[in-house]
This record gives structure tokens, C-alpha cells and sequence, in this order.
């Protein structure tokens, strides 16, 4: 009617979605918990890329940072420990309308589930997955992760951390089919906002690695950093992110970087002094498993029983042929 | 040495062919891997079926893909049993044997797979091998057959091969297709067409090949063999399907209308995922080969929680990996279907064999209590209608449900009425019509349990689903009493899913001395036995059950009916006849301890671990001992 299109009518039927209605239940993380501070940027994600609550999915593991889909006011799956990846895969598998979230630990990432870490990347799915690293075990209380640091007293390791921690990013650029990786620190919000932005635009799996603040097992972990943001090396690329004045005045290390270059980013990821933030990597044209596997035809009954009665035929004995069976 | 095969082959001829009529045989052809063994088999089943015979085909799969050649323990092959009426199962020992070779030979009859007195037809070009070794070892084991009683008939196959085609090695397979369509006056016409079908992708010239190979058998045979059967065939009145049963899984799952099946490689489980992948989508369906079993069930569990009940279909090891999903899926009440083809266990135990012991795993297996439902085909035919009964119930039910085949149904090929397509099997479009405001994640029925899920996309259905204990509304539970109230309602489903179940049917009469309850795919072998049993005017009957869990009504009070009652099951369970083993330390077969602990009633076993299909000549047997 009128040449509209009905999407288009839709559209202007639709309320603008407000901030709060993306608030679920209250938090209950610590005071100072560098989550709380994920959660804000991301429901302002949601806000101002308008998605519909009822269309967006949270999937999440086990930890302090797996309860993050009770807190938004959308869907969410607080499954398995280790397991978001796998269930964020099949959440999206035959519903590309859905905007789908996923929100692990660094034990839940880089430890229980680094195999579907590795092969989540390689099937680039389109979603956002964000690694909330507090380089420690929140939840259980204070066992070493993956990525503590060497040296680090932990409850499981009361003598210091013997190993070295793995660097979470050079792992997912090694993958084949990376598509998008980035850095960002929870405590620069206008940069991790605007990350989170662009890895909700990517069209692949976008990998946000978040260092994050744990005051109560950790609450020294990234002195270094906050009292020295010169040691954040912000990413300066052509399509990258662009910091705010205020932000641009505090982090002034800048290093000049192609996001497409895949070695570049491997170097860079690669840095030991420094804490490289921003997009390191975006190839937009790595093929989609979403895509790859999208189906060619919508399931009906009347194709599925064509497809039957071909595979009955296959296999099947039909009185005709049965003729001189012996007596 | 030659003389031995002329005179064989002469004493043969010399006799003019008797036919014989029989009602049923068991036939065998094994050779070394990859010498195409199976492929005749599966044809000469397949023409059986086509002809109108009941037919039982049973793969023999070494655990290797290419076990060392000419060893006791490299069998491959197929076992066909035909008879002249509906089959049931695999038979008993085999009557007629084509071996490719001496030492699997050796390796078959060992384990007692051949009757006494059974026709081996052999390759016997070995008696020519350069190696004197391979020479002297074929005759041993030729003249230790023959010894035994064995009716060996040595054969020369590959040169009788040589002389229609240049590369015998690959083609003799068809040549003892077309011996056996000789001895067992198979239709050619139809022999012809499987071969045409079997090698039509290869092309015009392999098709001429191996059709001139399989008239090279055929008048071989009638030149040199003596025996002839004739195995009368009722004929097929009515459209008929023949398939094993990971096949009928596979299109069952079709038939169900899901849409998706996440899986990871697993013997004997993965031919299912074969065929589905190849017709899948075609339907608008996805098989999603995951990294492990693990991310198999969470990528099912993720499709099902955002779309259609998904499948996963995996073996023993992978129930195994996938169980702390299992129990999310249960508390968080998201519909699942998995297939377990079962194989010998523990650990990696027989992958290629049958066995049923993942029954107590599938029920008890997940960690906290998780009421989930548990049921088992017992004939290829099932496999194909469980998945769509399996696929209802777990909707209806947001339940977890457990299919447990089993490495016997999942190779074994059998002819059933060919389904007719109903469009009720097929899950219905998924909902995305707004739901009430104030839509409960777990409106749980005070009664029932029972509740109506929110899939995503559904206005006024936000929830974030929890594997933590929860309260309906879906928050997670921090106070007392919640999960108290909504383990009740996780197993009030279950007793109102029972209220659905009919009781079991009795095969024989509904009281006497013994009574043998099954389940699974020892189905057909033991009511096989009953009846042979119940011939003899022995008081037995036997009950087979499909739900085990939770079981239908009715049950306790069949077994009531009878002197004694005993579990038949391809499972480990401890001999009182050992010295240490009594009453107090004895371990039941899974079933048996199932029935013991629900009804009160002394159910006894008898069960063991060969990594073979039941026998109904041995049940018959124990039958026989135990009523005597
Ligand atoms: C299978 C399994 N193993 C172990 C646990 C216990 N567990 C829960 S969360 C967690 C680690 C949490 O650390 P992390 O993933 O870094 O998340 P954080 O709490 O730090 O946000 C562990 C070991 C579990 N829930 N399930
Ligand atoms: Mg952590």
C-alpha cells in the first residue's frame, strides 16, 4: 500500500527500544567487578543498534562473567562451563534473524573450552564472543587460569604460578579462518564501546578479548596499566576505531597498524611491554559456516515426503519384481 | 595338490544336482578387508529380499580398516540368513560358507560360527602361492576342516575369474554372487539389475564386467556343484523397504521433521549421519559434524533451544562426553533426541560389536537426579518410527529422550512394509507468535509438570534459560524449596508421560514356568526361541519392552504370572557357578537389576558378552536346561 514496502511499515510501527529495557535482573557481581562495566557497553550496543530483545540471544558458560545473560533484558542461555561456543553455534545454525552474544571467563575460554575455541573461529559464525579476562578463577575462588600471570599465588598455586600465561590473541590468530580480533580494557568505556560496536558489525565471529578487573582475587593485576596508561598501545589504523578527545588525551601510545594484514596483527598481538588495544585483524571476507550451510530450500512437508518416497524407492521391493520366487 | 581340487570338483560333478527345498539357511561370505566380502552379501540379501524371501543381514566388520591379510582375527564379510518366511534376526551358526581364504576361515569357525557339517566353498588358489609357508598352512587348515566334518569344496576362483576378466582380485565378489544364485535359484533378472544399480556411477563397461562375472559363477557352478535349495518365497504382496538400521534412523529423523543433527564420527554409530547428511538437505535439514561429542550435544541442544528439537547421534564413549549435557537438558527442560547405537563397552571396548550395556548409563548415567525417557527399537523398522515417536515426546514432554540401538540393528538389514508418509510426523514450523505478557519460562502443571517453552523471537518470552536449579518464573533459585518444587515437576512429567504407555505385549501364553523379558534388538531371536521352546509344549513366553524408562503399567503383574522370570541380554552379569560369586555379591545384567529394583520380584539373567547378535539356538538351549 502506498509502495511501501511492508517492512518498511513495520518499521515505523516499531518503538525505539530504551536503554533500561535492556537491563535484566539486577547485578550481582562485586562492587568494582569489571563486568559491570561489559554490561553497560553492551546494552548500549543494543540500544543504539535498536535490537529487538526478542531477537537477540546471550550464551554464556559458567563464572562470574557466564551471568551476564541474566542481566540483559533479551534471551540468554547460561549453559555449560566451557561450552557457550557450541551452543551459541547452534543457537544461530538455522536462525540467522537472531543477534547472537557470547560471554565467557578466561577458564571458560582458554581452558575447559579451548577446543570450541579454536573451532568456533574456524567456523566463523556471525556473533559477538567476548572473552572476559580476569586472568584468575572468579567464581571458584582464586584457582590460576591460563592466563595468569607466572609467578602469581593463587589458592592452587601457593608456591607462584610456574607457568607462563597464554596470550589469548595469538592463539585466535593463529586459527584458520580468523575473521576479527580485538583488544580493549573494560576500564575505557568509550573505547570498549565502540570495539564492541564494530564487532557487532563484523560479518563473521568477532573476537573481543576484555581485560578485566576482578578487585577480589586480583586487585593488583593491572596496576601497571592504570597507573601507567602509556603501557595501553592503542591501535592506529585507517578503519580502526576513533578515541574520543578526552580518551585520546589520556592513552597517547599509539602504534600504527593495518587490521588487514594478518601477520601485522600477529606481531602486534605478539607485544610483550605493551598492551596492544583496538582492532587488530578484520578480513570481512572469510566465508561464514551460517552462510556456507544456509539451506538451499525451507523445510515443507511436501519436500520431505518427496525426499522420503526417493529414498523408500532406493531401498524398496515392490511387488512387481518379485516374480518367479522359487515355488 | 591340484588333484585335490579336480578331484573335489569332479566328485562334485559327477553327481547330478538334487534340489533341495528348505525353509531358511544361514549363508556367510567373509574374506579379507577390502576384497568385497560385504558388497556380495549385501546383494545376494538384497536379491533374497527382492524375491520375496524374509531376510536377516549381518555385517562381519574387523576392528581395523585393513587388518593384516590372511589373519584369524581380519574376517570381513556378511552373514545372510533367508528364509521362507519373515526373519527376525541373525539365525544361528551358518549352514553355507564362502571364505576367500583359509585363516578367516579358521578364525569363524573357531569362534563357532559354523554349523557342523556346514559346505564351505574356498579359494584355493593359495595351494599355488609361491610361498611354501602360505601353501602349507592353507593346507592344514583345509584338511583340519575336512577333518571336522566340514563338507569343504575347494575352488579356484581367481582363475576361474582370469578367464572373463583381467583383474580377478577385484571382480571375484561377483563370481560367488553368481555361485550362490545357483545353488539358491536366485532370479537373475534381479541379480542383474542390483549389479547395474550397484556400479552404475563406475560406468557402462564395470557393469558388463561384472555381469559377465556373475554368468562365469553361475555356470561354474551348475557344471560342478551338486547342491541346489530352493527356499520358496511368499513373494511380495505388498510394498516392502529394505535397509539396516542406522538407515532407518536417518530417515527417520527426516521423517520427524527436525531439522538439525550434530554428531561426531563414532563406530558403529556413523553411517546414520552418512545417509542423513546426503539427503539432509534436501529438505532444508544441516548435519553438523562437531569438533567432539560434547560440542555435538551443545550444538543440538543450542538448535533445539532456539528452533525444532534437534538430534545427536553418537555410541557409548560419546553418551559418555555428552552427559553433563544431558542433564541441562533435562533441568533446563529443553527437548533433545539422542541415538546411542550401543556397542561393547566399557571404554572403547568392541567398537564394531553389539552389545546393550549402556542401559543402566542412559537412565541413571547423568549425574543428580535427571528423569529423562528411555526407549529402544528392537527391529530395523523401529528405528525408523522411534525417531518420530522420540522427536513428539520430547517436545510435548521438553524432555530429554534416549534412543538406544545397538550395533546389531544399525548393520543388520531387513525388509519391512514400506512407511507411508505422514505429514502429523513432521514438528510443526517453530512458533514466533507473541505470547502473553507475563509468559512463564516453566509454567509448570501442578499435576503433570508439564509446561510450553518460549523459543527466541517470541515477544514477552525473554528468559535466560539456566542449568541452575530455577524458579518458574526462571531465576535462579537462592532460596530453599525451589528445587525441591521443580524436581518434582522434572519427574511428575515423566509419571504422566507412563500414564500414556500400553503394557507390553506376552508372545505365548500370559502365565507358565518362565518368562524372559528383552528389550532391544534380541527381540526377534528370543521369541524365535520361545516359539521353538513353546513346540516342545515347554510352558514359556516371552515379554519385550520398548520403554524403559519409565516402564509402562502392567508389567509387574505379567511377571507375577510365572514360576520364574529372567532378563535375556547382550550384557556382562557375574556366574554363580564362580566360586566367590553368591547371592550377596552377584552383578545383574542391566535390565535384570532395572526389573529387581522397580517390582520386588526375583528376576535372574542369563547374558553374556561375545560381541554377537543372540542366538535363538542358544537361548533355546538355556530355555531347554533351565526347564528341565
Ligand atoms: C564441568 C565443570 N567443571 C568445573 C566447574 C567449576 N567452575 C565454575 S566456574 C569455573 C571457572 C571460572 O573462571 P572463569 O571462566 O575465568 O570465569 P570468572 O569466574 O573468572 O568470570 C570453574 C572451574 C564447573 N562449573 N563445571
Ligand atoms: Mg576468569
Amino acid at each position: 500500500m502506498f509502495g511501501l514496502k511492508s517492512e518498511s511499515v513495520l518499521k515505523l510501527d516499531q518503538e525505539y527500544h530504551e536503554l533500561d529495557e535492556y537491563q535484566g535482573k539486577e547485578s550481582r557481581w562485586c562492587p568494582g567487578c569489571g563486568d559491570n562495566g561489559i554490561l553497560a557497553a553492551t546494552q548500549r550496543l543494543c540500544r543504539d543498534e535498536q535490537l529487538a530483545p526478542e531477537k537477540t540471544v546471550f550464551v554464556s558458560g559458567i563464572g562470574c562473567a557466564a551471568r551476564f545473560p541474566h542481566y540483559m533484558g533479551t534471551y540468554g542461555f547460561h549453559g555449560l562451563h566451557g561450552r557457550a561456543l557450541p551452543v551459541a553455534q547452534g543457537v544461530k545454525i538455522r536462525r540467522p534473524d537472531l543477534d547472537v552474544f557470547v560471554n565467557m571467563g578466561d577458564g571458560d575460554c582458554c581452558s575447559i573450552g579451548t577446543a570450541h575455541w579454536i573451532h568456533a573461529i574456524r567456523t566463523n559464525m556471525k556473533m559477538v564472543v567476548m572473552l572476559h579476562d580476569n586472568n584468575i578463577y572468579g567464581l571458584t575462588k582464586n584457582q590460576a587460569s591460563p592466563t595468569t600471570p607466572q609467578g602469581r599465588i593463587t589458592s592452587t598455586t601457593p608456591y607462584g604460578n610456574l607457568l607462563k600465561a597464554m596470550n589469548p590473541l595469538t592463539v585466535t590468530l593463529g586459527v584458520t579462518n580468523v575473521s576479527f580480533v580485538a583488544q580493549v580494557v573494560e576500564w575505557i568505556p568509550d573505547l570498549l564501546y565502540k570495539v564492541l560496536r564494530e564487532a557487532y558489525n563484523h560479518k563473521g565471529l568477532a573476537f573481543v578479548r576484555i581485560l578485566q578487573r576482578c578487585p577480589h582475587f586480583m586487585p593488583t593485576a593491572w596496576d601497571q596499566l592504570l597507573s601507567n596508561p602509556d603501557k595501553i598501545a592503542v591501535m592506529d589504523s585507517p578503519d580502526g576505531v576513533q578515541l574520543s578527545d578526552a580518551t585520546a588525551k589520556i592513552y597517547k601510545t599509539r602504534v600504527a597498524h593495518d587490521s588487514s594484514d594478518l601477520n601485522a596483527a600477529r606481531q602486534v598481538a605478539s607485544l610483550e611491554d605493551e598492551v596492544p588495544v583496538g582492532i587488530l585483524y578484520r578480513n570481512e571476507m572469510v566465508p561464514t559456516y551460517d552462510e556456507l550451510r544456509r539451506p538451499q530450500r525451507l523445510p515443507e512437508p511436501e519436500l520431505t515426503e518427496e525426499i522420503l518416497n526417493r529414498s523408500f524407492d532406493r531401498f524398496g521391493i515392490f511387488p512387481s519384481t518379485s516374480s518367479k520366487a522359487g515355488d | 595338490m591340484h588333484s585335490t581340487l579336480s578331484q573335489t570338483a569332479k566328485a562334485e560333478k559327477s553327481m547330478s544336482a538334487t534340489i533341495q527345498k528348505i525353509d531358511e539357511h544361514v549363508v556367510e561370505i567373509i574374506s579379507d578387508s577390502g576384497e568385497g566380502a560385504q558388497t556380495a552379501g549385501q546383494m545376494f540379501g538384497t536379491v533374497s529380499a527382492k524375491m520375496g524371501n524374509g531376510v536377516w543381514t549381518v555385517e562381519i566388520i574387523p576392528a581395523e580398516i585393513e587388518p593384516p591379510a590372511r589373519s584369524t582375527a581380519g574376517a570381513s564379510g556378511n552373514r545372510i540368513r533367508i528364509g521362507a518366511e519373515n526373519i527376525t534376526n541373525a539365525g544361528d551358526e551358518a549352514d553355507l560358507v564362502v571364505s576367500f581364504n583359509d585363516q578367516v576361515l579358521l578364525g569363524r569357525e573357531a569362534a563357532g560360527e559354523f554349523k557342523p557339517g556346514a559346505t564351505i566353498l574356498l579359494e584355493s588358489k593359495w595351494r599355488e602361492e609361491r610361498e611354501p609357508e602360505i601353501v602349507s598352512v592353507y593346507i592344514e587348515a583345509h584338511d583340519r576342516l575336512v577333518a571336522k566334518g566340514y563338507r569343504v569344496v575347494e575352488i579356484n576362483m581367481e582363475e576361474e575369474c582370469r578367464k572373463v576378466v583381467d583383474n580377478p582380485q577385484r571382480g571375484k565378489n561377483i563370481f560367488v554372487v553368481g555361485i550362490l544364485s545357483c545353488l539358491y535359484s536366485r532370479d537373475l533378472d534381479i541379480v542383474r539389475q542390483e549389479i547395474s544399480k550397484k556400479f552404475k556411477k563406475k560406468g557402462e563397461k564395470v557393469i558388463q564386467s561384472n555381469l559377465d562375472l556373475l554368468d562365469a559363477g553361475y555356470q561354474w557352478a551348475e557344471a560342478n556343484l551338486e547342491i541346489r535349495y530352493v527356499i520358496p518365497a511368499p513373494g511380495v504382496s505388498q510394498a516392502q523397504v529394505v535397509m539396516n538400521g542406522n538407515t532407518a534412523v536417518a530417515l527417520g529423523t527426516v521423517a520427524s521433521g527436525m531439522d538439525v543433527c550434530a554428531m561426531y564420527p563414532i563406530t558403529p554409530a556413523t553411517s546414520a549421519s552418512h545417509y542423513l547428511s546426503e539427503i539432509f538437505e534436501d529438505v532444508g535439514g544441516v548435519v553438523h559434524q562437531a569438533e567432539d561429542e560434547i560440542a555435538a550435544c551443545a550444538f543440538a541442544l543450542g538448535a533445539s533451544y532456539a528452533g525444532k528439537c534437534a538430534i545427536t547421534i553418537t555410541s557409548g564413549p560419546g553418551m559418555a562426553l555428552k552427559t553433563e549435557l544431558m542433564g541441562l537438558s533435562v533441568m533446563a527442560e529443553i527437548p533433545l533426541v539422542m541415538v546411542n547405537v550401543q556397542r561393547g563397552g566399557p571404554s572403547t571396548g568392541l567398537p564394531t560389536k553389539v552389545e546393550q550395556g549402556d542401559l543402566l548409563s542412559a537412565i541413571f548415567g547423568v549425574p543428580g537426579d535427571a528423569p529423562k525417557i528411555v526407549m529402544a527399537p528392537a527391529t530395523i523398522e523401529d528405528c525408523f518410527y522411534s525417531v518420530i515417536t522420540a522427536r513428539k515426546i520430547a517436545e510435548t514432554f521438553r524432555s530429554l529422550v534416549v534412543i538406544l540401538s545397538d550395533a546389531n540393528l544399525a548393520t543388520g538389514q531387513q525388509a519391512f512394509l514400506r512407511p507411508e508418509f505422514r505429514e502429523e510426523w513432521l514438528a510443526p514450523p517453530i512458533d514466533q507468535s507473541p505470547l502473553p505478557v507475563g509468559h512463564k519460562p516453566y509454567a509448570w502443571d501442578e499435576k503433570t509438570g508439564m509446561s510450553s517453552r518460549a523459543i527466541p523471537g517470541q515477544l514477552n518470552g525473554l528468559y535466560t534459560l539456566t542449568g541452575l536449579a530455577h524458579t518458574g518464573s526462571g531465576a535462579v533459585a537462592y532460596e530453599s524449596g525451589v528445587n525441591q518444587e521443580s524436581s518434582r515437576y522434572r519427574s511428575l512429567k515423566l509419571a504422566a508421560f507412563q500414564k500414556t504407555l500400553k503394557t507390553p505385549e506376552v508372545v505365548g501364553d500370559p502365565e507358565g514356568d518362565l518368562l524372559i523379558v528383552g528389550w532391544g534388538s534380541t527381540k526377534g531371536a528370543i521369541e524365535e526361541a520361545v516359539m521353538r521352546a513353546r513346540k516342545d509344549g515347554l510352558k514359556v513366553s516371552s515379554m519385550h519392552l520398548t520403554f524403559l524408562q519409565p516402564m509402562a503399567s502392567g508389567i509387574r503383574e505379567i511377571m507375577q504370572k510365572f514360576k520364574k522370570v529372567m532378563t535375556v541380554e547382550i550384557n556382562y552379569s557375574d556366574d554363580l557357578a564362580d566360586e566367590i560369586i553368591d547371592e550377596d555379591n552377584r552383578r545383574y545384567a542391566n535390565l535384570a537389576f532395572l526389573l529387581r529394583a522397580r517390582y520386588l520380584i526375583d528376576v535372574d539373567c542369563w547374558s553374556n558378552v561375545h560381541g554377537q547378535p543372540m542366538k535363538p539356538g542358544a537361548i533355546e538351549k538355556m530355555i531347554r536346561s533351565r526347564l528341565k
